[in-house]
């Protein structure tokens, strides 16, 4: 049997530059008010002149398989929906903010019209064949996304061909971005 | 015009004491980003519609897909997936287009300067005042007596309508303060410039070097695009620079080189391809000449020498130089784009690209690839009236191998009274005291001008010192002549029209027609309409203007763009090493190393840059990309800092050499940077409330940078060659903002 659909990103951090076109190709695609983002860049340098290394992260809501603001949300609003993407029903959403305090990785803003807001992978796009509107416009084209359990897809040949590793995964969320090398 | 005597009649007039007074229609309640509730479903909301055109808010020009919404509002860019130079994809500054175009702050009617204060005007009545101005410049001092300043595409119908007037006297940034040495450089060398977008096959380098070169901080998209597969490929990437760029975050070797020393190290990696025998046999000897006179000329540059100089060890010199020489034809030593760094760029870039030679990388794959361009003809017009161009003269007299005009040169003549005088500047899309060196001499030089008209989107400083303001159209409001540069594939792409264009702005193909009308000039601008002359310059080509607004770019066929028998344009046909031309003017014909002078005590050398979100100036007043970016930093090693005794974040002020002080700056405390310089973007510290975004925000590097050394040979002007250090109070305290 087949096994369900679910959706992940594979990010090539050595090809991403910082530029923050992600960032607004997302707060253009889904109208994020000015002053907050779904997806940001991080950019972690670490060593001592001149021994350095510096690893720039397109960074963004984890869609955990184990998400801890849908076991902390006490309306339901935030629920698990199709292709595993962790959504935010916005007409349920109070905007008690226990979604936020529960997210490891910060993914999490309330809007200002009272609803919490996030990541959906675009799922607007997906559904109609479009890749998120992040993967779209990388200059590095450092962002991939699809279906992990699709036996085709580039992204499971990416996870199954090379080394990866997820962040905080000691928390038991199994954050489902996944960062690779690109060679 | 009663102006010979050198009186002031000019004063600073901040443009917005008249749009203040009422005189502006209401467009209260422009936001930026429409509500959630409203726009959840980006580009595929019903309603929505692309139109496709070219991106201009960098020099770049990438193909874009315009999103407009069932109100007819812009809400979204997207890369044009047929353009080669966007291929579907964009950099931040082009998704965030409509930024810069619903700017509230953007100037909104034609200004007129009317004694102490502005008075909006008509076109019909700004435009009859400049055409009547421009008669009598022509007829009193002679047409050449008006100097276009000019950057960006929608200059081309200005420059015509100069020529036509018989001025074809003009300048801009990107010569003197940009690439303007390189291009001297491999012109020298090959006997033609790299050019724009760049000749370099980044994609399928196996060997990359890179001094000074921020790629992925500059995000001319193609360039990152090829860059980034490149690093999927596996290139060895070498970063030759002071500061640990994102470049030299992805490099195999950073090499963290004094500031001004790059010269020193380019030539011992010369002397150690020649010395060692590793250089490309074959290649130099069916086109190169001049090899026995570099070899005589390198001798002394070691690399135990160049360490004495650069800091780089030697071993370390030596395995790079056998590695690059090793990957032969398809390594590549970028020659970089903003060259005018020391003064002696020229020379510096020479050496760039007679290392290059030395590898064999012209016209090869990962090398200098050789690009083709559709042929489109012009739109027939008669030729221009005759003129002595005497101006270039004046240059060539200071600057040799000049072969555009230095803005410098155009400030330096007025305020020197040079003959034939220039009494007026046209100035379009050119913010001069962000990019000219030397603020206070622009100023004087304006003051003294009798015609100063400035075209632009925005009330930038500059229009305080204006007789006339024509508010600009942006790209994304206008049609423009075709772009069809040089690329791997050829091709021509249309702009046009998203939206109408805001507040009674008008485009510059209008202006300069209006204006050559009422000059008498009507033949030069036969067409009636824009529409008429894009349809009459693509019909060569078989195409029709409706099915290029349908796919706004089209892509010719082309060979690879590789070719074993390259040919070259210099005097002697071959790629010279040795520079017959250089030494005719007494210029070193192989280059020479000199140091660079030394920070006095307690000073660190300004080094400045970009940053990847903003266009330099043109983008700091564009709310949704100073969103993630409002300001600039200053870098400070962490040694450095805590010499100072300053914080991360901390506000200072820094002071140059010559006492001129900045306005406060953000410190950013980092590991990332040498401890012997600093380092800032370019563009921000705007000076005008006009901006309300950007004024005040950061620091303009412009100010600190009085110390100019201008390249002897083509009269570029250094940006690396000053000094600075925080500013401390009189108990040796930093001084707090």
């Amino acid at each position: 049997m087949a096994k369900p659909i679910r959706y992940v990103m594979v990010i090539e951090s050595d090809k991403c530059v910082g530029c923050a076109a992600c960032v607004f190709a997302c707060k253009q695609e889904n109208g994020v008010p000015e002053g907050f983002t779904r997806d940001w860049i991080e950019q972690e340098v670490r060593g001592v002149f001149p021994q350095l290394t510096m690893e720039n992260r397109s960074q963004r809501c984890q869609h955990c398989d184990h998400p801890p603001c849908v076991y902390n949300c006490p309306t339901g609003a935030s629920h698990i929906g199709k292709g595993g993407v962790t959504l935010v029903d916005r007409d349920w959403c109070t905007g008690c903010k226990a979604c936020i305090a529960a997210c490891p990785y910060d993914a999490r803003y309330l809007h200002p019209e009272g609803f919490v807001d996030k990541c959906t992978f675009c799922n607007h796009r997906v559904e109609v064949g479009l890749e998120p509107a992040c993967v779209t416009v990388c200059p590095t084209n450092c962002l991939h996304f699809g279906d992990v359990n699709d036996p085709n897809s580039k992204v499971r040949h990416m996870v199954r061909t090379r080394k990866w590793r997820t962040q905080k995964g000691e928390l038991g969320t199994k954050p489902q971005l996944y960062w690779v090398e690109s060679q | 015009m009663k102006n010979r005597s050198g009186i002031n009649r000019r004063t600073f007039l901040s443009l917005s004491t008249a749009i203040a007074a009422g005189t502006v229609a209401g467009t209260a309640g422009l936001t930026m980003f429409p509500s959630s509730r409203q726009a959840k479903a980006g580009i595929l909301a019903p309603g929505m519609k692309a139109t496709a055109s070219f991106c201009e808010v960098c020099f770049w020009k990438c193909g874009i897909q315009a999103w407009t919404n069932s109100e007819g509002r812009l809400v979204q860019i997207t890369g044009h997936p047929a353009h080669p130079l966007s291929n579907g994809r964009l950099c931040p500054r082009g998704t965030a287009g409509m930024g810069n175009l619903y700017d509230p702050d953007r100037i909104r009617q034609p200004m007129l300067r009317e004694g102490d204060s502005w008075r909006a005007a008509s076109w019909e009545e700004a435009l009859d005042f400049i055409a009547e101005r421009m008669g009598a410049i022509k007829k009193r001092f002679g047409a050449e007596s008006l100097a276009l300043i000019s950057h960006g595409h929608g200059a081309s119908f200005l420059k015509h309508m100069m020529k036509a007037y018989g001025a074809p006297v003009g300048s801009a940034p990107s010569f003197a303060q940009c690439r303007g040495a390189r291009e001297t450089a491999f012109k020298l060398t090959y006997g033609e410039p790299v050019g724009s977008p760049e000749s370099t096959d980044l994609e399928n380098s196996s060997y990359l070097v890179m001094l000074g070169y921020h790629l992925g901080e500059n995000m001319h998209n193609t360039q990152v695009q090829e860059f980034a597969k490149a690093i999927e490929r596996g290139v060895e990437l070498v970063v030759v620079d002071p500061r640990f760029s994102v470049a030299a975050g992805k490099a195999k070797h950073w090499l963290p080189i004094k500031p001004g020393t790059d010269l020193a190290l380019l030539l011992a990696w010369i002397r150690l391809l020649i010395d060692e025998g590793r250089y490309n046999r074959d290649f130099v000897a069916a086109h190169c000449i001049g090899l026995e006179e570099l070899r005589q000329a390198v001798a002394p540059y070691t690399p135990e020498w160049a360490y004495t100089q650069t800091g780089i060890d030697p071993a370390l010199i030596r395995s790079i130089g056998r590695r690059m020489a090793m990957h032969g034809s398809s390594a590549l030593v970028h020659p970089g784009r903003k060259t005018n760094w020391y003064g002696d760029d020229t020379q510096r870039v020479r050496a760039v690209a007679i290392l290059n030679a030395l590898l064999g990388n012209w016209g090869t794959k990962g090398g200098f690839f050789r690009g083709s361009k559709l042929k489109i003809p012009k739109y027939p017009t008669p030729p221009y009236p005759p003129s002595n161009y005497t101006f270039i003269k004046h240059v060539v007299e200071r600057f040799p191998l000049a072969d555009q005009v230095p803005t410098q040169e155009l400030v330096d003549h007025v305020l020197e009274h040079k003959q034939p005088p220039i009494t007026g500047w046209l100035i379009y899309g050119t913010d001069l005291f962000n990019n000219f060196p030397n603020k206070e001499k622009t100023i004087n030089a304006l003051k003294k001008l009798d015609l100063v008209v400035v075209i632009e989107t925005h009330p930038i400083e500059l229009t305080g010192w204006a007789d006339v303001v024509l508010p600009d159209t942006t790209y994304l409001e206008r049609y423009d002549d075709l772009h069809a540069p040089s690329w791997k594939k050829p091709f021509v792409a249309l702009r046009q029209p998203v939206v109408a264009p805001q507040f009674d702005s008008r485009p510059a193909w209008w202006i300069a027609r209006e204006l050559a009308l009422r000059l008498g000039l009507e033949e030069y601008f036969p067409w009636k309409t824009i529409e008429e002359y894009l349809e009459a310059r693509l019909q060569p080509l078989g195409l029709t203007l409706a099915d290029m607004k349908q796919r706004g770019v089209h892509v010719g066929e082309a060979p690879p763009p590789y070719t074993d028998t390259p040919r070259f344009k210099t005097p002697s046909g071959k790629i010279e090493l040795y520079s017959e031309t250089l030494a005719a003017k007494g210029f070193d014909p192989v280059p020479v190393y000199h140091p660079p002078a030394e920070p006095p005590p307690g000073f660190m050398r300004l080094l400045v840059g970009r940053v990847p979100v903003h266009s330099f100036g043109r983008t700091t007043n564009n709310r949704m990309l100073a969103e993630i970016t409002p300001e600039n930093e200053v870098w400070l090693n962490t040694i450095s800092a805590r010499e100072f005794g300053v914080r991360h974040g901390q506000r200072v002020r820094l002071v140059n050499q010559d006492g001129v002080k900045s306005d406060p700056i953000k410190v950013k405390v980092t590991q990332r940077i040498r401890p012997d310089c600093v380092y800032m973007a370019h563009g921000f510290g705007r000076k005008t409330d006009k901006l309300k975004q950007a004024n005040g925000q950061g620091t303009a590097d412009n100010d600190l940078l009085t110390r100019i050394v201008e390249d002897p040979i083509m009269g570029g002007t250094s940006t690396n060659t000053n000094f600075v250090t925080l500013l401390k109070g009189r108990n040796g305290e930093v001084r707090h903002g």
